[in-house]
């Protein structure tokens, strides 16, 4: 697959504006054991835009978020992005087992300075976007595993970043819960108009979720498909079981096979 | 916000926790046969004990023939009751005079503790905050431990005097170690993933160690608590035996009853008496343990 593949944006998506949240330019990462992680990626996020990216198990995509995120410095190329507003929902719910739901929700905004009051009514609020009222004095080791990552959702929601963070946050869930969880962040993406990158290796996951899908490579990971997905917002339950769903994760899939060949 | 918030949070707000535990329909029914559940914890052990004192009494019985030569040697378990224990409560003998002595070996064993389980998070934190700086002190770390104490008995005198000071000492050298080991293991052993969420909410040095580490190092700090409480009972018992100057411990008690064969069910008594005070020091510390981290740690589960 080449660029000259890409759809047409999709109708009835809301329009994606402005400047770009988040830009990679010609990206680079090789690791000091020689490993080459990242082989000239290029793409950017705008706000409104959900952009997953899908590829083979240690393709360099949580790779991408790191660099993304500051947590890792890359080697070549630019990443352009505003680090103070930046959400990050890791692979694992990573809530303080010693802290409740309330206090785990409020740890960024705590660590980051916000003052009490506002802090307290923002974690509310999150707290309430997520459902998980009634909850709040419960610790870790008492929820599921799906409540415990609406809990680490929350936690990122209370700094209302402007670029969402995802490195397969639903990963270890079971079908159902993952399900429903994409269903609840679709919500939530609508709601709040972040700009978001999602990885993930479910093709129908990336396909239900984004306004435009990135296909990756094996190592080193270079961008081998580029799909915008046509599909109209709010999106419904039922979307993942209508042909055009279908055919679109096929498309993907073939690259994929592609990419392990 | 305090210091030690998040460690005060680690230990948490018992009573609305606790609540929040009872309400939850999925908890296992808590106490739905207290009685039973009393005599499931009882019965083993009790089992075990009798068995103990049944052995004592039959080796006492094929090992003397005499007597008197038993009563010298290995009295029977009466004999230490009567003899050692009795009567309960007189100036000169018995039972009043061994808590008499006890209570300058509790004193030291607990500001030994107290001592060790500052200075120990201390060092293991500084160990924590650089591979060279635990580099650095570490393998001392060990020396501590492995010094014959004994051995530098002379030395630790002049040091320190005889008095309190150098029981303290000896106290402190036997029960720091394991808190710094296991503080220090719990400290590196935290969550990577944490620390990359502490990251990119650019906390500082201090604040990643009060919110992330020490909380999350809590549970094997305990574990090194739990260890060093023992370890302080022995030490100040040890201490007891060889500095004798000030206040008289239980060591000392056993010691000059050690040397007359005719005391023998005064030492076995004083012995005893020692022995259940490191048992109730270990419950204690178990005790504090899990109140602390029972609402969040898999350890602090209920055993069925």
């Amino acid at each position: 697959m080449t660029s000259t593949d890409v759809a047409q944006p999709p109708q009835g998506a809301r329009p994606a504006g402005g400047a770009p949240a988040l830009r990679f330019k010609n990206l680079n990462m090789v690791f000091p054991d020689g490993t080459h992680a990242v082989d000239n990626v290029s793409f950017d996020v705008r706000p409104g835009e959900f952009v997953t990216v899908v590829g083979p198990s240690g393709c360099g995509k949580s790779t991408l978020l790191r660099i993304a995120s500051g947590l890792q410095q890359h080697t070549s190329g630019t990443c352009d992005v505003d680090r103070s507003s930046i959400g990050y929902v890791f692979q694992d719910a990573t809530l303080l087992p010693w802290r409740t739901v309330q206090r785990n929700v409020e740890l960024n905004a705590e660590l980051q300075g916000m003052d009490k009051a506002t802090r307290l009514a923002k974690t509310k609020d999150a707290i309430e976007l997520v459902n998980l009222v009634g909850h709040e004095k419960k610790y870790p080791k008492q929820l599921s595993g799906g409540m415990k990552m609406r809990c680490s959702l929350a936690r990122s929601l209370v700094l209302q970043p402007k670029v969402f963070l995802f490195d397969e946050p639903f990963g270890a869930l079971d079908e159902i819960t993952r399900e429903r969880l994409n269903d609840e962040l679709l919500r939530l993406f609508q709601h709040e108009q972040f700009a978001g990158l999602f990885i993930t290796h479910s093709i129908q996951e990336a396909v239900f979720l984004s306004t435009r899908v990135i296909v990756m490579s094996a190592r080193p990971g270079r961008i081998i498909g580029d799909y915008q997905v046509p599909f109209d917002f709010p999106r419904q339950h039922d979307l993942r079981y209508e042909p055009a769903f279908a055919e679109l994760c096929g498309r993907i899939s073939n690259d994929l096979k592609d990419a392990h060949a | 916000m305090t210091a030690l918030d998040d460690m005060r949070e680690a230990g948490a707000a018992l009573g609305n926790t606790v609540q929040a535990l009872d309400n939850d329909p999925g908890a296992p029914p808590a106490s739905s046969e207290p009685k039973y559940e009393f005599w499931k914890n009882a019965v083993p052990p009790l089992i075990t004990f009798v068995a103990f004192i049944g052995v004592w009494y039959l080796y006492s019985w094929l090992k003397f023939d005499n007597p008197a030569q038993r009563r010298n040697a290995l009295p029977y378990p009466h004999i230490v009751i009567t003899e050692g224990f009795m009567p309960w409560w007189d100036d000169k003998n018995g039972f009043r005079p061994i808590l008499g002595y006890m209570w300058p070996t509790l004193q030291i064993t607990l500001m030994g503790l107290a001592i060790s389980i500052v200075f120990g998070v201390f060092f293991a934190v500084v160990m924590n905050l650089s591979k060279n700086l635990e580099r650095a002190f570490f393998p001392y770390a060990v020396v501590l431990q492995t010094v014959p104490i004994l051995a530098i008995t002379p030395l630790l005198t002049q040091l320190f005097g005889e008095e309190r000071g150098v029981r303290l000492v000896v106290t402190v050298l036997i029960a720091i170690f394991p808190i710094i080991t296991n503080t220090l293991f719990g400290l590196q052993s935290t969550d990577p993933l944490h620390h990359d969420l502490f990251t990119l909410n650019k906390v500082s040095r201090i604040e990643r160690l009060r919110k992330l580490e020490l909380p999350s190092a809590l549970p094997a700090l305990m574990t090194g608590v739990r260890i060093a409480a023992g370890g302080a009972v022995i030490g100040s018992i040890v201490a007891d035996f060889f500095f004798v100057k000030g206040d008289k411990g239980i060591g000392y008690y056993i010691r000059t009853r050690q040397q007359k064969a005719s005391e023998r069910p005064e030492m076995f008594a004083g012995t005893i008496m020692a022995t259940l005070f490191g048992v109730i020091m270990f419950l204690i510390v178990g005790w504090v343990t899990n109140r602390a981290i029972r609402n969040w740690h898999e350890s602090a589960k209920k055993k069925s």
